[in-house]
């Protein structure tokens, strides 16, 4: 395909929009898979809900935008910890399948109830004044900005609770070992709570982004979008921050260039293909270490 | 019927009972499981089998008491299957509305009169979830437990045809308000079309044509460009129709672009759209994509006109698309500002209702219903197959969606389609479009 | 006197004649209600349908519960064996003319879908846990959206006019037929290496268990049931499309599985019971039928919040059950645990099942 150089620019803007927000996503993946080794299948619902709650906040309390992503991230970190403490903290002890069954069955709750308030797809009113420079040839649009440099802020901001903070090295001290460091004194109930809180805050935060890029939101558009920001998380390397970003970024790359090369039919046949070549030659992921099991 | 429960009930309580003394494979003590104490039963057991029994009996119960209910007299029933759960559960909740104004207006103005004697009308809606297997369980539900003379709908193919088959089998009259799919009417092994199933709404390959007729001769436009849902069977067969229709016309396809569902963005579509340079561009999307794909287009720099299909006219267009599917055109069943009477009355009831304007699935499944009842009060006798000859013997029924008719043989109606331009974010009435 | 009629009681269930005697019950009972409809189609219908569920989350256990894998595929095999025996019986095989060729199609489909299997088990000798989740999830994308890109065979639009089939009797033999085939397979020396995999790999492979062989041919056997019951879903139907074997499909299975009990043929039978019988009972005319004894004054503001709405309550309702059944029986409702009739004689003992005194002096000396 004879493309210029304008074309495929063009294509690594989008693909670098939509893997930002798969990497807000897959971080919270990773951040509970690393501390708790669960897969929180609720976590792509959670995202919807987030933006449900930016489409309710803007609709009704016709707020400003920055207010209306507080409020969401606030709100969706609070749901995360409710689902938390009701559903997975009782079943820390039971088998490892239990735990997602359960991560499943609240997902379920959480579409079919917002089915039941929202039956039909609404519209979320634009936050913010959208500009669209042409530079080039190349259509850059303020929104697209906006996206990427809040996730990228976000992320760096996770980065350094996670690397400087103690509550970051408390995080990571239960992803090396749990059994020993309650031993230290670290209350190991609220440092999981704030990493769900942490997580769910940041897909509250990818859903209003994601409503500021595509306005149109229903109750069951959680479900691909969790599932490709898990598959991300895995590629990258399921339990490390870095990897799940790294993770994302590709997946959103793959997708768009699939689709910028061959016939947008294929585009799910070549991804997954893609990805399941990858687990296969490199099980761990990206940036994951092998783990070590004891015989 | 009582013995059959019985006999059930029975065989449900032995298997329930049996278990209480199982073991448990003693190789697993190592780490699956932790709790549980061999053979006794502790009182999470006893809860257990408990809580199954009363699950068999009150299964039993529901046995007896579906199966037993009495006939009132004096009441018809018309069975309707929607999606209300599932991944379209907005098609479920327009249709289910329109449906039970229709209902209640019958029945507000004194019900409806077969053969002499006068009836109130019964609704009996059921969810299918959007999933075939529910849907034919649903319609069997309908038929041989509820009785319903009628049904109407499933909306999506998806569901319709194996609901059609259902009622095929069995002999009773299943219109559908909204699937455009050709293979729901007709028989697929011998080809020839189903006696008891139609339909109220106009086919794919008629809008296909339509719209290639449109385009080519009063836009005169030459190069179009495509894109559409390959995962969806209405949009993609609109598309490949479409296709095949505009290049017999002289026209040519210079990009035929696919998306998935659930699909949020289509910048790599739009960009390869963009540079093949097309005329117009088709978007047989249902209206919430729409709004996003104009959108991106539009912020993209495509300024082309877009051409739309049926699954565009709800009022909840404009809304979704923020201005940016102005000077579009879609084909629609009716046009409001030109709206008939028949279509005025329909709208401002449901917007006193419910609230909204009614959308096209709502507005086929109030013809559906009126054509229905039609059919009834011209029926010899309240039974199936007196309602289904009725019904292809419609010579002419006015519809919100225009006059409809059957001819003798089909279960498609025979109907025009107008199409429509949205100007200052209002649909305007362009020209209408006779088969 | 209890404990007398308790010791008959365990001694009829302990008799050899039970299990043959109840399946013979069974098939007979299923061709009266077929042939004489004692029971009417709707009845009938979701019958089978909790026959092919049945099938689906038994051969889900085997991998997930059994083997202790975490497949995401069970909808992407279901569908396979849909399209292949659907295609032979409608353009390979006379079966208008041969009804009897229709087990044919079935047989076949389920071959071609074991053959997935084994294109499955492949990644699973290098990947366990949550990435083989990810494997079979992609799986079952690749063969979606293979079956929506290839329009010979429908394409979205999904093939129609399948010849209807499938009945209750048949439905009740092939479900007899594949639970008898996956417990022996469970109880057989495979069934073993399976429950040792799922133990500890790595000390299973030191203790000679080929689980190479042992994954092969459990990932091929629950491929080939599910590919059977993709068969007769198709037959039932008569109409098959891409959309229907999808992500929601594979968790409505691992539900059944899971809320049944894992590592357990009864349990499958029971969570694939519970979950197709309470979906079709929490319909708003079925409940309202139910209770339409009670007194007006209460029905009525029942039916109009309440019953009227069920249509999308219940699938609030289900899932928030789910989660309850979680929290109170992590493993499922008969999670590990077996119906006595399934477990062969030979095994009972191992199972501390036996509780009959005085039968064997051994037993009362076994503290199992």
């Amino acid at each position: 395909m004879t493309q210029s150089g304008v074309y495929w620019l063009q294509q690594i803007l989008n693909a670098l929009q939509l893997g930002s927000i798969y990497a807000l996503i897959a971080l919270g993946y990773s951040m509970v898979y690393g501390i708790l080794t669960m897969i929180n299948f609720a976590h792509g619902d959670v995202f919807m809900v987030g933006a449900f709650i930016c489409f309710l906040a803007a609709t009704l309390l016709k707020l400003p935008f920055v207010l209306t992503l507080l409020i969401t991230m606030t709100a969706s970190a609070g749901l995360g910890v409710l689902i938390e403490r009701l559903a997975y903290k009782p079943l820390r002890n039971a088998p490892h399948v239990s735990a997602i069954i359960t991560a499943l069955g609240v997902g379920l709750f959480l579409e079919n109830l917002t089915l039941a308030f929202y039956p039909y797809p609404q519209h979320v009113p634009p936050l913010l004044h959208n500009v669209t420079w042409q530079l080039g040839g190349v259509a850059l649009s303020s929104l697209q900005l906006i996206v990427i440099s809040l996730s990228l802020t976000l992320m760096l901001v996770l980065d350094y609770v996670v690397r400087r903070t103690p509550v970051g090295v408390a995080m990571r001290a239960i992803s090396w070992d749990k059994t020993s460091v309650p031993l230290m004194g670290v209350p190991v109930n609220l440092i999981i709570s704030i990493t769900f809180a942490i997580g769910a805050g940041l897909a509250g935060a990818a859903g209003t982004m994601y409503s500021l890029a595509y306005p149109v939101i229903d109750p069951y558009m959680g479900i691909m979008v969790g599932w490709k920001a898990f598959i991300a998380a895995v590629v990258g390397g399921i339990g490390t921050i870095r990897g799940a970003v790294i993770g994302a970024f590709i997946l959103g790359g793959v997708e768009i260039m699939v689709v910028a090369l061959l016939p947008s039919t294929y585009r799910d046949l070549v991804v997954f293909s893609l990805l399941l070549t990858l687990i296969v030659i490199r099980p761990h992921g990206i940036l994951g270490s092998p783990r070590v099991q004891k015989v | 019927m009582k013995g059959r429960v019985l006999i059930a009930v029975a065989f449900g309580l032995l298997a329930l009972n049996c278990p209480s003394r199982a073991g448990k494979l003693q190789f697993y003590n190592t780490r699956m499981d932790q709790s549980d104490s061999v053979g006794q039963q502790s009182p999470m057991k006893k809860q257990l089998s408990l809580f199954l029994n009363f699950l068999v009996l009150s299964a039993a119960i529901a046995l007896i008491g579906c199966g037993a209910r009495a006939p009132k007299e004096q009441v018809i029933k018309i069975g309707a299957i929607v999606e209300l759960t599932g991944d379209m559960p907005a098609v479920g909740a327009s249709s289910r509305n329109a449906a039970e104004l229709a209902v209640a207006t019958l029945n507000r103005a004194g019900g409806i009169t077969i053969a002499g004697k006068q009836y109130r009308v019964e609704l009996v809606t059921e969810d299918n979830g959007a999933k075939p297997d529910q849907s034919a369980a649903v319609a069997n539900k309908l038929i041989t437990q509820d009785e319903v003379i009628a049904i109407v709908g499933p909306n999506a193919s998806l569901g319709a045809i194996p609901a059609a088959e259902i009622a095929e089998a069995n002999r009773t009259l299943l219109i559908t308000p909204w699937s455009t799919n050709p293979k729901t009417t007709m028989n697929t092994a011998s080809g020839a079309p189903k006696q008891y199933v139609f339909r109220a709404c106009f086919t794919d390959p008629f809008e296909g044509r339509v719209l290639a007729g449109f385009i080519t001769g009063q836009l005169g436009a030459k190069r179009a460009a495509v894109l559409y849902d390959v995962a969806s069977e209405a949009p993609k067969s609109q598309a490949e129709l479409f296709r095949q229709t505009f290049e017999k016309l002289g026209g040519s396809v210079v990009a035929f672009e696919t998306y998935t569902t659930g699909d949020r963005d289509f910048s790599a579509q739009l960009t390869k759209i963009q540079s093949a340079k097309p005329d117009v561009i088709f978007l047989p999307a249902y209206y919430n994509d729409v709004g996003l794909i104009a959108q991106q287009a539009r912020r993209q720099g495509i300024t082309q006109t877009l051409i739309g299909s049926d699954a565009w006219s709800s009022p909840e267009l404009v809304k979704m698309s923020q201005g940016s599917v102005e000077g579009s055109y879609f084909v629609n069943h009716y046009a409001t500002d030109i709206a008939t009477p028949t279509a005025r009355e329909f709208i401002a009831a449901y917007q006193q209702k419910y609230g909204k304007t009614p959308d096209d699935v709502a507005a086929l499944t109030y013809d559906a219903m009126g054509l229905l009842f039609h059919a009834l009060k011209a029926a010899a006798a309240p039974e199936r197959q007196a309602v289904r000859d009725a019904m292809a013997a419609i010579a002419g029924y006015p519809g919100v969606t225009g006059d409809i008719r059957f001819v003798p043989g089909s279960g498609d109606p025979v109907k025009s389609a107008v199409i429509m331009q949205v100007k200052s974010g209002q649909f305007a009435w362009v020209t209408n479009a006779v088969p | 006197m209890i404990a007398a009629l308790k010791q008959q009681w365990q001694r009829a269930l302990d008799a050899r004649w039970l299990v043959p005697c109840l399946l013979v019950s069974g098939l007979v009972l299923a061709f009266a209600i077929a042939h004489f409809g004692l029971l009417n189609n709707y009845v009938q219908l979701v019958l089978i349908y909790v026959g092919i569920n049945i099938i689906l989350a038994t051969s889900l256990n085997l991998v997930n519960g059994y083997m202790g894998e975490f497949s995401l595929a069970h909808a992407g095999f279901m569908a396979v064996g849909a399209y292949s025996s659907a295609l032979l019986s409608m353009k390979v095989l006379p079966v208008a003319a041969h009804p009897a060729l229709f087990h044919l199609a079935v047989l076949a489909g389920g071959l071609v879908t074991a053959l997935l299997g084994l294109l499955v088990a492949l990644p699973s000798f290098k990947v366990r846990g949550d990435y083989l989740a990810i494997v079979t999830l992609a799986f079952l994308m690749i063969v979606k959206s293979a079956l929506e890109n290839i329009d010979a065979i429908g394409g979205p639009r999904g093939i129609s006019g399948i010849p209807r089939l499938t009945t209750l009797p048949w439905v009740f033999c092939w479900t007899v037929a594949l639970l008898w085939l996956i417990r022996n397979f469970v109880y057989s020396c495979y069934g073993r290496g399976v429950l040792a995999i799922r133990e500890d790999e790595i000390a299973s492979d030191l203790m000679s268990v080929n689980t190479r062989r042992v994954k092969v041919l459990a990932f091929m056997l629950s491929a080939f049931c599910a590919g059977i019951a993709g068969a007769l879903f198709a037959h039932l139907l008569q109409f098959i499309s891409p959309r229907v074997f999808d992500v929601v499909k594979t968790t409505e299975i691992l539900i059944m599985v899971y809320l049944g009990g894992i590592a357990s043929i009864g349990g499958s039978i029971l969570g694939a019971a519970l979950y197709t019988l309470l979906l079709e009972l929490l319909r708003p005319s079925t409940v309202a039928g139910l209770l339409s004894w009670l007194p007006a004054v209460v029905f009525d503001p029942l039916n109009d919040y309440f019953i009227r709405h069920l249509g999308v309550l219940r699938m609030i309702i289900m899932p928030l059950a789910l989660v309850l059944v979680m929290l109170f029986w992590p493993r499922g409702i008969l999670g590990l645990r077996e119906f006595r009739g399934f477990i062969p004689r030979r095994d009972r003992r191992a199972h501390g099942a036996t509780r009959l005194k005085g039968t064997d002096a051994h037993d009362a000396a076994d503290s199992h």
